[in-house]
């Protein structure tokens, strides 16, 4: 671990434009990072919305409030937006923030194009979102965009995949200044090996992103030409083959995942070890476990598509490489036990969402190990049951580590305490409705009840119900997050010290808070302890 | 700027660069491999003197099926004379599909070829096909078409049975701008 000792004086005046030019021409890395991280937060709401039509649909069998067409590219959206709009996003956010604050370096490498990648994104969204209003409705073929379900899109199609492009650029913009950051700004003396986790997740994250979304490009580029100008990469007609689609996007879509979840990874590896009031666990390990989970990502994609018929030899390869991912993240969540363990534990609001981030995650993970055992997943094979697994990877996983993250950071951005009572209001509401929603979709899909369809067999009646109430409850639920930080942000609470919390370690806590509006100016000096 | 973080940013952008091409390229590379092993039911290709001159063996059969499918855009009807027949593998056999167009006007259409199981369908060699070259019906007309084909004596001993299926697609009217195809494999029978 290192220590910081700030030499030279802060710059306490913080020069800039104000109002709405402050955000529109910001090259900050903080106020990036809140733009983000508000875009992220918005986002989520929208696509929580969505999340919300397709429950109430699904509340009881039979169509009740919304035509199948509508449901499908609900389903479609709310994914696309939860995941390119609010989970990638939201890292990023946090990546702006933090990162600079941690490695000791004044800002992002690339300030001005920082701002791009940030201002690109609400176009995107809009042109995807605005797809709704266009007559033949949005996208409704699934985020996975297969053909040819996808080729039959009306006009929604070409709006779609610009908008895919838009998000594309924008995150390969990020992971570039990210990396170039990481790689050329660290604080004298801060070896690699010095980063906190968060950074290192980070670094891990930015590569993938680099090298898996220009395929995904590259994917809807081809779609793009295969509907209007006569190429047939997908186009059995041509001599071009559907199959080839799914192949070209999961290996783009495995390392997504990974690309959604390390930086929640990082995350919980700062929270866990400061309320534990321990430092991390098998830090190196984590480290290499990170690294080798990305390796191993670009190598499994096919699992996701066990059923197209694939040679026997195929499967089995795609399994083994599968599962063998579960080693270095059993490697992650014994390291965060092992910190907790014999730690003096307290449970703020992080702590609580960071823990249930272990347990909830390794549930996710486990169903993701049995989806990954080939001959099963025929069974398992676009059912509830994968629904149920990554929603439990993603939202008691990404979106939870994210919600701790925030509340983790919240004290050092506003410079007050959030409200503890309605922290853990919020907790617990988000983790008893969390597993009410989710939970039942296990059974569901084991019982074999299809995913993305809006009408469902009248056995599968009662779960579906308990699903929707939780649904529900943890959207509604979110709304004390807001007014969480609303308050904070606002000023109303405690004011809170520099190192904020007792156990908190690092770079960043030995800034003010709020931080000064250019921090680091002059680099830290780093002294080995 | 510092020239490393140029540095770093020239080489991560040409990474992403690279990336996007790398996706393109997963076309080809696809089409290579679905061609050596066969998945996908891609099938071998062989000249009339090599399937002549194949030696057999006339204790062993094969069962061949034929399937036939039309792409609901195409209103026509298409079926094949034989369902099934025995071969000896290294025997050349001919067979005839029919079509007939149910459309009041001109119609065009594709067919393309599929053998499984892919373990057998490298040993399908066709000759002679009607497949992926376009077709032409005016209305109501019929055609007969054939497809001579032989099966490789080399056809693992376990393959007992190949299914030849094959589906017409419909084709545009302009048809120039329908045929640009980048696909390395459509040029063959």
């Amino acid at each position: 671990m290192s220590e910081a000792v700030l030499n030279g004086v802060e710059h306490q005046h913080d020069h800039h434009p104000t109002g709405i030019k402050r955000w529109l021409f910001t090259t900050n890395h903080k106020d990036i990072g809140t733009l983000y991280l508000c875009f992220s937060l918005l986002m989520f709401f929208i696509g929580g919305a969505m999340a919300l039509v397709i429950r109430a649909e699904l509340f009881s069998p039979g169509i009740q409030y919304v035509d199948p067409q509508f449901f499908n590219s609900m389903t479609t959206m709310h994914a696309l937006i939860m995941v390119f709009g609010v989970v990638m996003p939201g890292t990023v956010g946090f990546a702006n923030w933090m990162l600079p604050m941690m490695i000791g370096a004044p800002d992002m490498a690339l300030p001005r194009m920082n701002n791009w990648s940030f201002w690109i994104l609400p176009f995107a969204f809009t042109l995807l979102l605005m797809t709704l209003l266009l007559p033949g409705g949005g996208p409704a073929g699934g985020w996975t965009m297969y053909p040819p379900l996808m080729l039959q899109t009306e006009h929604a199609l070409p709006f779609v995949i610009f908008a895919v492009h838009f998000m594309g650029v924008s995150s390969v913009m990020g992971a570039i200044n990210i990396v170039a950051t990481i790689l050329n700004m660290r604080a004298p003396g801060m070896k690699l090996l010095d980063m906190p986790l968060f950074v290192w997740t980070w670094l891990v994250t930015a590569f993938l992103l680099i090298g898996s979304i220009p395929v995904l490009a590259g994917a809807v580029t081809m779609l793009l030409t295969d509907k209007f100008f006569g190429t047939s990469f997908f186009d059995a007609a041509g001599g071009g083959d559907p199959v080839l689609f799914q192949h070209v996007f999961w290996f783009f879509g495995h390392p997504e995942v990974y690309i959604l979840i390390l930086p929640a990874f990082g995350v919980v590896s700062q929270i866990i070890p400061t309320f534990a009031r321990k430092p991390l666990f098998g830090y190196v390990s984590m480290v290499y476990a990170t690294c080798s989970i990305a390796l191993l990502s670009f190598i499994v994609w096919a699992h996701h598509m066990f059923t197209v018929g694939m040679p026997l030899a195929a499967e089995l390869f795609f399994m083994y490489a599968t599962m063998s991912i579960a080693v270095p993240t059993g490697v992650k969540i014994f390291n965060w036990i092992a910190t907790m363990w014999r730690g003096e534990m307290t449970f703020e609001t992080p702590m609580l969402f960071a823990v249930a981030f272990v347990i909830l995650f390794t549930i996710g993970g486990f169903s993701g190990l049995m989806l990954g055992i080939a001959p099963v997943d025929f069974q398992y094979h676009d059912t509830y049951f994968v629904v149920a697994h990554f929603h439990y990877v993603l939202v008691s996983g990404a979106i939870f580590s994210m919600m701790a993250g925030a509340y983790y950071w919240l004290p050092k951005w506003t410079g007050y305490m959030y409200d503890e009572k309605l922290g853990k209001l919020h907790f617990w509401l988000s983790v008893v409705s969390v597993n009410l929603l989710f939970f039942p979709q296990h059974f569901l899909g084991l019982a074999g009840m299809p995913r993305r369809i809006p009408d469902y067999s009248t056995q599968f009646s009662e779960w579906n119900a308990i699903s929707s109430v939780g649904g529900f409850v943890f959207g509604f639920s979110q709304l004390i997050l807001v007014w969480v930080i609303i308050k904070s942000a606002r000023g109303h609470g405690e004011k809170a010290t520099a190192q904020v919390w007792e156990g908190a370690n690092g770079l960043e806590w030995t800034l003010s808070s709020p931080p000064p509006y250019h921090s680091f100016e002059v680099p830290p000096k780093i002294s080995r302890s | 700027m510092n020239s490393n973080i140029k540095n770093t940013v020239t080489t991560l952008s040409s990474i992403a660069v690279i990336m996007f091409c790398f996706g393109y390229v997963l076309v080809p590379i696809y089409d290579v491999f679905c061609d050596i092993t066969g998945l996908n039911g891609k099938t071998g290709v062989i000249s009339k003197n090599e399937a002549n001159s194949l030696s057999f063996d006339i204790n062993r059969s094969v069962t061949v099926e034929f399937d036939t499918n039309v792409n609901s855009k195409l209103p026509w009807k298409f079926h094949a004379d034989t369902r099934k027949i025995s071969v000896i593998p290294g025997k050349l056999v001919e067979v005839s599909f029919e079509v007939e167009s149910l459309a009041a006007n001109q119609t065009f259409g594709k067919a393309v070829p599929s053998v499984t199981p892919p373990k057998g369908s490298i040993y399908f060699n066709k000759t002679e096909c009607f497949c992926f070259s376009e077709q032409e019906l005016g209305p109501g007309e019929r055609k007969t078409m054939s497809v001579r084909f032989v099966v490789d004596p080399a056809l693992p001993l376990e393959v007992k049975s190949l299914v030849l299926s094959y589906t017409f697609f419909a084709m545009e009217k302009n048809v120039s701008t329908r045929n640009i195809d980048l696909k390395i494999n459509s040029n063959k029978i």
